[in-house]
């Protein structure tokens, strides 16, 4: 069976992020952009059901500005055996990606679509969920455990209560949580070999895409500051400092 | 005219805060009505909580066997047929909701606006993006329907109110039978909720194994406190995954809060950024962690914490 891993590209999670000055946007001129964390997990997982026989093809797909091919030859360097970039001018909101997303579906018939549980740059949380609704197929969010066995998966999720394992029949969409797995390193040879694999590249506006970006963003604010606090010096001072602020 | 429809987060017959939260933020959106959604298998208990919340115009209830467990997709399509003249769909931005309410937007064909922190208008609202490094301002078109989740941390619950009327609604709409529950195992704990409690304590990649970590345990017991983790710590099998506090675990808002041997990520610091008060233990002086502390103290965690709950036990 195919998995079809959604990749995202994003500002790495190291960088500090900055709003302009003028309430435009954030800055991301010059700032290091890697691949969603959430993503190399989901990727990951599909490279591992792979190498377990369970997947015969892993497709990484993104939808990003052209500029976005080195991101996917890293998907391709981690072990993807190709890629499906589709290209679009500004970046969309998750109800788009999730219609580029079932068009891709619908070229590719996949068994299985893993995502990341969020994007670390809108934190919206919505993509796979909103394609397992569009696609008519189950979804299992926040996986931390996959099993697949035929025709269905049997997936251990992280939610508020605890662990949750649900069973969905396959076709399905998966969205990853951090503790499923941890994404492999890619070494100097693997990124010699993504060179030669195919990538597919798609001009959004051939998809017939309704766009879902309904939503305008009219402002970027920084985030209120918390003021600086005191320091203590030991247990008697720290007990002294809450009970001066009425909390003991 | 604005109409706004909540779909109740619940478990073992009782209504979660979370729900009376969006209330609280529907409130803010100066609607006509506002109705709790109740989906489950008997509705009957949590509906008479959800009636009694205030500002509640109206509880509708579906019961249906298939309710039993809160499956996404189970769900969705009863909440998309109810929700006909509603203007708004909200839902608590905890992992109930963030499951279940983009397949109710994307059934209806709508986008959706995650984890609101506050309320500008009925179609405007602020929203936290990047690890809550910023902060957006949303406008949803007057045209389309709203549909949100709150987050917990940034709104008060709602108080109570003499009960109102309850609706039982028939659902025919086909289920889907492709997603089954199996089984849940919970966090056993008889400590305060960690996403409600009014005071949490903390423990990081510091304490080192499962066993050191008792003493976090004894100091929020000391303190009638919840407890809550670093990823570090969950990761490192300390504790269970769902005592995560940060951006990818859960967003809390405490009265007090004390991080104990925890750096100070940024990624952990939006979890904590509505609490009121932030105390630090960490014996390196220049953490991040103490940015953000109200009060800090540098030490030893391993000589701190049992002196600190000797002096307030
Ligand atoms: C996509 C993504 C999502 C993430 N989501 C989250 C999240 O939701 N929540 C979260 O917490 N993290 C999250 N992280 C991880 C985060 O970046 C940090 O790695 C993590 O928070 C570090 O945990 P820590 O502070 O316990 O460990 P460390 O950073 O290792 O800090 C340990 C601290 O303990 C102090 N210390 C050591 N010994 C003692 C002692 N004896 N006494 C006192 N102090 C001592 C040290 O000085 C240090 O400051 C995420 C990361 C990524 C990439
Ligand atoms: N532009 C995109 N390209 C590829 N994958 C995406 C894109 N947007 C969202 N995704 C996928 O959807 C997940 C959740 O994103 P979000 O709903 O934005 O938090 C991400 O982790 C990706 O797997």
């Amino acid at each position: 069976m195919k998995i079809l891993v959604a990749y995202k590209r994003v500002v790495d999670y190291n960088v500090r992020i900055q709003v302009k000055p003028d309430g435009s946007g954030v800055v991301t001129e010059g700032v290091k952009l890697s691949a969603n964390p959430f993503d190399d997990i989901a990727l990951e997982e599909a490279l591992r059901l792979r190498e377990k026989g369970v997947a015969t093809e892993v497709i990484v797909a993104t939808i990003a500005p052209a500029d976005a091919q080195a991101h996917l030859r890293n998907g391709l360097a981690m072990g993807a055996n190709r890629a499906i970039h589709v290209v679009v001018d500004k970046p969309i909101q998750p109800l788009t990606a999730a219609r580029v997303l079932l068009k891709l579906i619908e070229k590719e018939q996949p068994q299985l679509v893993i995502l990341g549980k969020q994007a670390i740059d809108d934190d919206c949380s919505q993509t796979g969920q909103m394609l397992a609704a569009l696609w008519g197929r189950p979804q299992a969010t926040f996986a931390s455990k996959v099993e697949v066995e035929g025709n269905i998966a049997r997936v251990t999720r992280e939610i508020d209560a605890g662990l949750e394992t649900i069973e969905i029949d396959l076709p399905a969409v998966i969205t990853v949580d951090l503790r499923l797995n941890e994404p492999r390193f890619i070494k100097l040879p693997d990124i010699m070999k993504a060179k030669s694999k195919p990538m597919q590249s798609i001009a959004f506006d051939t998809l017939g895409v309704d766009s879902g970006d309904h939503h305008e963003v009219t402002a970027y604010a920084p985030p209120p500051k918390r003021s600086k606090g005191v320091m203590v010096k030991d247990v008697p001072e720290l007990v002294a400092a809450l009970k001066a602020k009425g909390l003991l | 005219m604005t109409k706004i429809l909540i779909v109740a987060e619940h478990a073992h017959g009782k209504l979660n805060s979370s729900t009376a939260k969006c209330v609280t933020a529907a409130r803010q959106m100066a609607p006509g009505a506002i109705e709790i959604l109740v989906l489950a298998d008997d509705p009957a208990a949590v509906a008479a909580q959800a009636a009694a919340v205030e500002g509640v115009t109206g509880v509708l209830t579906i019961a249906h066997a298939a309710n039993a467990h809160p499956l996404a997709h189970v769900l969705a399509p009863q909440i998309v047929a109810a929700a006909t003249a509603h203007t708004h769909v909200l839902g608590p931005s905890t992992t109930f909701g963030k499951d279940l309410m983009p397949v109710v937007a994307a059934l209806l064909g709508e986008a959706m606006v995650s984890d609101v922190m506050k309320v500008v208008d009925a179609q405007t609202f602020q929203r936290p993006i990047y690890a809550g490094n910023a902060i957006i301002t949303v406008k949803v078109p007057a045209a389309r329907k709203v549909i949100a989740t709150v987050r917990n941390a940034s709104f008060a619950a709602a108080g109570s109110q003499p009960a109102v009327a309850i609706a039982a609604i028939e659902s025919n709409v086909a289920l889907p039978s492709h997603t089954r529950f199996v089984a849940l195992q919970a966090g056993a704990s008889d400590r305060p909720d960690l996403q409600s409690a009014r005071r949490v304590v903390s423990g990081g990649r510091a304490l080192g194994s499962a066993d050191a970590f008792k003493i976090i345990y004894e100091l929020a017991d000391t303190l009638g406190a919840g407890v809550g983790a670093s990823r570090a710590a969950v990761d490192a099998g300390y504790v269970p995954s769902d005592m995560q506090v940060g951006q990818t675990g859960k967003i809390i808002a405490p009265e007090l809060y004390v991080a104990i041997g925890i750096s100070g990520a940024i990624q952990h610091l939006t979890g904590i950024k509505d609490a009121g008060t932030i105390v630090a233990i960490n014996k390196d002086g220049e953490a991040p962690i103490f940015e953000v502390a109200d009060i800090g103290l540098v030490g030893d965690l391993f000589k701190i914490v049992p002196e600190l709950k000797q002096a307030l036990g």
